[in-house]
């Protein structure tokens, strides 16, 4: 299992790009963190989930 | 006013010294709101991304206007480093506005985290402006960790109760040699303006704007309402007497008897 988002998900094995494209993520508009790190967007093909990994999903939204 | 008036921030100029909020309004309104207050530097936040909206906010800014990514939801300095990170990660340059609170009632800055996250930002290389409690020492701490300005609070966040904290910003403002911006509480055009006369280098104001009747125009009024309290500090406000009256006319020529 790996956390997207602050949810359990059967996503072991996938990359990064394609944890982005089957769940309707913008991969232009978005940053990822796996296990509190970034991950630059060079490595989304090659990035591989592994079970406990967590990862986060982020973009810009309005604020003050 | 004058070209030759700017705001610099880390090195980066500005002709408007009105900073945009994004929050709490229509992501349509974004372009009217930029272009009416003029604003050249607009402030979003970092949250989880949804899958169910397909607007994103970066379609509705205009090009041009410089990003300033806050910290919101940070609860302490490490959580700030970590959202800061990010937003840069997001590819919108080095700009951050640090905004640390363990407070969600009054939504107050933690003033000594906000210190370390903007030591280990600006090392970082980032342009840092936090957001803080109108405390010297914290100011001073501050523009030793590496703050490209400082934001003191003008009142609670969202309460549009205007310069609460008045005399504190001044002393900022006196003391401090970096860009002031007064920021959060400031709810009317008048409000921005007094800040500006105090000497203050910039406003930045999102609920004023969002809660108004009229958006778009109350972002008109804040451009210039910040642009003659700019005007009015640059030209030296007139003096204050303690006592008495002085007449605006000459005392000599009465037609008498």
């Amino acid at each position: 299992m790996v956390k997207l988002n602050g949810e359990q998900r059967e996503l072991s094995g996938k990359t990064v790009t394609e944890i982005l494209n089957e769940n309707g993520y913008d991969p232009k508009r978005v940053a990822v963190e796996l296990n509190l790190e970034i991950v630059p967007k060079s490595q989304y093909d090659s990035m591989i989930l592994k079970d406990g990994d967590s990862v986060e999903v982020v973009s810009f939204v309005g604020g003050g | 006013m004058e070209n030759n008036d700017k705001l610099v921030i880390g090195g980066r100029e500005f002709n408007s010294r009105f900073i945009l909020g994004s929050g709490k309004y229509s992501l349509s309104l974004i372009k009217a709101a930029v272009e009416n207050a003029g604003a050249e530097l607009i402030t979003l936040a970092v949250r989880r991304a949804n899958t169910k909206e397909h607007e994103n906010i970066l379609d509705h800014i205009p090009e041009g206007v410089t990003l300033l990514p806050n910290t919101s939801g940070a609860r302490n300095a490490e959580e700030a480093v970590r959202i800061a990170r990010l937003a840069r990660e997001l590819g919108c340059g080095d700009f951050v506005k640090i905004e640390i609170m363990r407070d969600t009632k009054y939504l107050l800055p933690d003033n000594a985290e906000t210190i370390k996250a903007t030591e280990i930002l600006a090392n970082e290389g980032f342009i840092v402006m936090p957001y803080m409690y109108p405390d010297l020492n914290t100011a001073r701490d501050l523009v030793n960790a590496g703050a490209a300005s400082v934001m003191p609070l003008a009142s609670p966040i969202g309460s549009n109760k205007g310069l609460a904290t008045r005399d504190f910003i001044q002393i900022l403002i006196d003391e401090i040699d970096l860009p002031i911006i007064v920021d959060a509480g400031i709810g009317r055009p008048s409000q921005a303006c007094e800040a500006m006369e105090m000497g203050a280098a910039a406003v930045m104001s999102n609920t004023a704007l969002a809660t108004a009747g009229d958006l778009p125009m109350m972002a008109d009024a804040f451009r210039k309402a910040v642009e003659a309290g700019r005007q009015a500090y640059l030209s030296g406000l007139g003096r204050v007497l303690v006592r008495g009256a002085s007449p605006s006319d000459t005392l000599t020529g009465f037609i008498r008897d």
